[in-house]
C-alpha cells in the first residue's frame, strides 16, 4: 500500500504539466540550471588545477591529482583523519538519532499521552529547531568541559543527535500517522505484545520513513558546522572545521581548499542520486501537510 | 534455566514499560543537552567566567553582563546587517524561487533532472558553498573578476569592500537557499487541482491569467510556509559567511551569529555572551508569536 502511494508520487512529477510553459519560462529553468551547476563546475575543474593555474586563470590547463593527493595524503594535512572522525559522527549520531526519535514519535502517536506531555514535548522540540545553535554552545562548552567530553566524538555525537532530534520525530510521527491503527491491532488480537507490534509490524511499514530521516540525518550532521568548531580541535575536527581552516589560514591554500570541498560534498551527491525520492518526500513533509 | 526466566522476565518488563521508555531517552536527551542548558544560560548570563589553571572561576556581576551589552559596539552593526540580510535575502528567494517552481511545472519534459539539480545546494556541506564563492569571489582570479577584465572593466572587490561585502554574501545566500523554497513551492504547484486550470484553459485565460488569478492564490498557504521557514532558517545563518568574510570587512557582513561565536571563543566572554544568547532567543520567539498569529489570519482568510 505504501509502496503503491509513492509510485503514484513519481508518476505526478512526470505527468505532463496543466499548463504548458511559454518560452519565457524556459529560459528562466535554464538560468536557473545554469546558474546553480556553475559554481559546482567551477570548483570542480579548480581542484583539478595547479595552485598556479589557478592564479593564472590559465584555460585549457594540465590536469592535475596533486591536490587530492596533498589533501588526503600530505604530511601536512590531517584531512584523512578529519573524514574518519566524520564519518564515525555522523555514522552514529544518525543510528542514535533513528533509535530514539523513531520511539519517541511512535510513542507520542500511538499512547495516550495527556496534552502537556505531548503538546510540551513537539513545541519544546519546534522552539530548539528554530533557535540558532550558537546560542546554547556556551553551556554545552562549560557542560563537555566539566565532563571531560571537550574535544571528544562523544560530544560530537551527543549534540548531533539532539539537533537532528526535532526534524526526526516530525518526519516518523508523519510516517506513522499514515499506518492505521487497525494493523496493530490485529496484531494484537493475534497475541502480539505491543513491543512485538510495534517491532514486527509497524517499523517495516514505517521504513521508507527510516529511510527519508536517515539520509537528512546523516547529511545534517555530515554538513554540521558551528559546533564542531567550537567544542573540537585538532584531535576530533570533522571535515567542514578543516575546510575553514584551509580558507583561514594566512596565506588561504586555495587549491587544497578546493580539493577538500569536493571530497566534502560526495555523500551528498551519491545520497541525491540514490535516494532523491527520499529526500524530497522528507524536505517537503514538514512544509506542505 | 535461570536465564530464560530472567529473559521473560525482563521481556514482560520491556513489555508493560513499552509506553514510558518509548519516550524516556528522547525526553532525557532533550533535557540534558537543551533544557539545562538553557537554566545554564541563565546563571551564565549574570555571571563572568574565567578560568584559571584550567579551573572555572564564577562571579556575579549581573550589572557589568548588561552594561557591557549597552556599550558593545559591534552589536548595533550586527543587529542592522542581519536584519538587513535577512529581509533582502528572504524576499529575493522566495520571487525566484516561485517563478522557478511554476517554469519548472510548466516543463514537458525533464521535471525530474530540474529537480536534481535544484536540491544539491541544499544538500552539500555550507562551508563547501562558502569556500566554492571565496574562489568565484577572488579578486585576483575568481571567475566574476576574470570576465570583467575579459570585457575591458575594472575589477571588483567583492568581498573586501565595505559597501559591497554584505551584497555579496547575500547573493551566496540566494544561490544556496532558492533550491528550497523551490522544491515547497514545486510540490505545491503540482498538487494543485488539474481541472480547475484546464477549466480557465478552456475559458480563454491565458497563461499569465492562469498564473496570476489562479495559481499564485491558490498557492498561498504554501507561500507563506515557505516564508516562516525561510524567515526563520535566515537567522540561523553563519557557515558560508564565517567563510567568506568573517563579518569584515570592519563590521560590514557582521552578522548576529558570528558576533555571539566571536564574542564567546574569541573574546572568551562566556558570561555576556550567554546574556546575548538570552537576547537572542527571546527575539525569535516574539518572531514565532507573531508568525504565528500571521498564519492563522491567512487560514481564516
Amino acid at each position: 500500500m505504501k509502496r503503491r502511494r509513492v509510485a503514484v508520487r513519481e508518476a505526478a512529477v512526470a505527468a505532463p504539466p496543466a499548463v504548458r510553459g511559454g518560452p519565457a519560462g524556459r529560459v528562466l529553468v535554464a538560468l536557473a540550471l545554469f546558474a546553480i551547476i556553475g559554481p559546482f563546475l567551477w570548483i570542480l575543474t579548480a581542484s583539478f588545477k595547479y595552485q598556479i593555474a589557478i592564479y593564472s586563470g590559465q584555460f585549457p590547463f594540465t590536469p592535475t591529482l596533486s591536490n587530492y593527493a596533498d589533501v588526503l595524503f600530505g604530511r601536512r594535512s590531517d584531512f584523512a583523519g578529519n573524514i574518519a572522525n566524520s564519518v564515525v559522527v555522523a555514522v552514529a549520531s544518525t543510528l542514535a538519532v533513528l533509535i530514539v526519535g523513531t520511539l519517541a514519535a511512535y510513542s507520542l502517536r500511538r499512547f495516550r499521552w495527556p496534552a502537556w506531555v505531548s503538546a510540551g514535548f513537539l513545541g519544546w522540540t519546534l522552539l530548539f529547531h528554530m533557535v540558532p545553535v550558537l546560542t546554547l554552545i556556551g553551556p554545552w562548552y562549560i557542560a563537555f568541559r566539566q565532563l571531560d567530553l571537550y574535544d571528544t566524538r562523544i560530544a560530537l555525537v551527543l549534540t548531533h543527535v539532539t539537533i537532528n532530534l526535532p526534524m526526526t520525530v516530525w518526519l516518523m510521527s508523519a510516517f506513522f500517522r499514515e499506518i492505521p491503527p487497525e494493523i496493530e491491532e490485529a496484531a494484537r488480537v493475534d497475541g502480539c505484545t505491543p513491543l512485538e507490534a510495534f517491532l514486527r509490524v509497524v517499523l517495516p511499514l514505517a521504513i521508507p520513513g527510516l529511510i527519508a530521516a536517515g539520509i537528512l540525518a546523516f547529511i545534517f550532521s555530515w554538513n554540521e558546522f558551528p559546533i564542531a568548531l567550537s567544542l573540537t580541535s585538532r584531535q576530533t575536527a570533522t571535515v567542514p572545521v578543516a575546510i575553514a581552516r584551509f580558507a583561514q589560514q594566512y596565506e588561504t591554500q586555495h587549491a587544497q581548499m578546493a580539493a577538500a570541498s569536493v571530497i566534502s560534498t560526495i555523500p551528498a551527491v551519491l545520497l541525491m542520486f540514490l535516494g532523491q525520492r527520499f529526500i524530497v518526500r522528507g524536505l517537503t513533509l514538514g512544509a506542505v501537510k | 534455566m535461570q536465564d530464560a526466566l530472567t529473559t521473560l522476565l525482563l521481556s514482560a518488563l520491556a513489555n508493560r514499560t513499552f509506553r514510558y521508555w518509548s519516550l524516556l531517552p528522547a525526553v532525557l536527551l532533550f533535557v540534558a543537552l537543551t533544557l539545562y542548558p538553557l537554566v545554564n544560560l541563565v546563571r551564565m548570563s549574570v555571571s563572568t567566567i574565567e578560568f584559571a589553571q584550567g579551573v572555572e572561576i564564577w562571579r556575579f556581576t549581573p550589572r557589568a553582563n548588561f552594561a557591557q551589552l549597552l556599550a558593545d559596539d559591534a552589536l548595533r552593526p550586527a543587529l542592522v546587517n542581519t536584519l538587513v540580510f535577512v529581509v533582502v535575502s528572504v524576499t529575493i528567494e522566495m520571487l525566484i524561487g516561485l517563478a522557478l517552481a511554476i517554469a519548472v511545472a510548466g516543463l514537458a519534459r525533464g521535471k525530474t533532472w530540474a529537480r536534481t539539480a535544484m536540491i544539491l545546494p541544499i544538500l552539500v556541506p555550507p562551508v563547501a558553498i562558502g569556500s566554492m564563492w571565496k574562489l568565484m569571489y577572488n579578486y585576483d582570479f575568481g571567475i566574476f573578476n576574470q570576465a570583467l577584465v575579459a570585457l575591458g572593466a575594472a575589477p571588483v572587490n567583492w568581498l573586501g569592500s565595505t559597501s559591497l561585502a554584505l551584497a555579496s554574501v547575500i547573493v551566496v545566500d540566494i544561490w544556496h537557499w532558492v533550491p528550497f523554497v523551490f522544491l515547497i513551492l514545486f510540490a505545491a504547484v503540482e498538487g494543485l487541482p488539474v481541472d480547475l486550470i484546464e477549466a480557465a484553459r478552456v475559458d480563454g485565460a491565458t497563461r499569465w491569467q492562469i498564473v496570476w488569478r489562479i495559481m499564485i492564490p491558490l498557492l498561498r498557504p504554501a507561500i507563506v510556509v515557505a516564508f516562516l521557514f525561510r524567515t526563520i532558517l535566515a537567522f540561523k545563518v553563519f557557515d558560508e559567511v564565517f567563510l567568506l568574510t568573517s563579518g569584515g570587512p570592519g563590521t560590514a557582513t557582521e552578522l548576529i551569529n558570528l558576533h555571539l561565536y566571536k564574542v564567546f571563543f574569541e573574546q572568551n566572554q562566556l558570561g555576556y555572551g550567554a546574556l546575548l544568547s538570552l537576547a537572542v532567543i527571546a527575539a525569535i520567539v516574539a518572531f514565532l508569536l507573531v508568525a504565528q498569529r500571521v498564519t492563522v489570519a491567512v487560514r481564516a482568510s
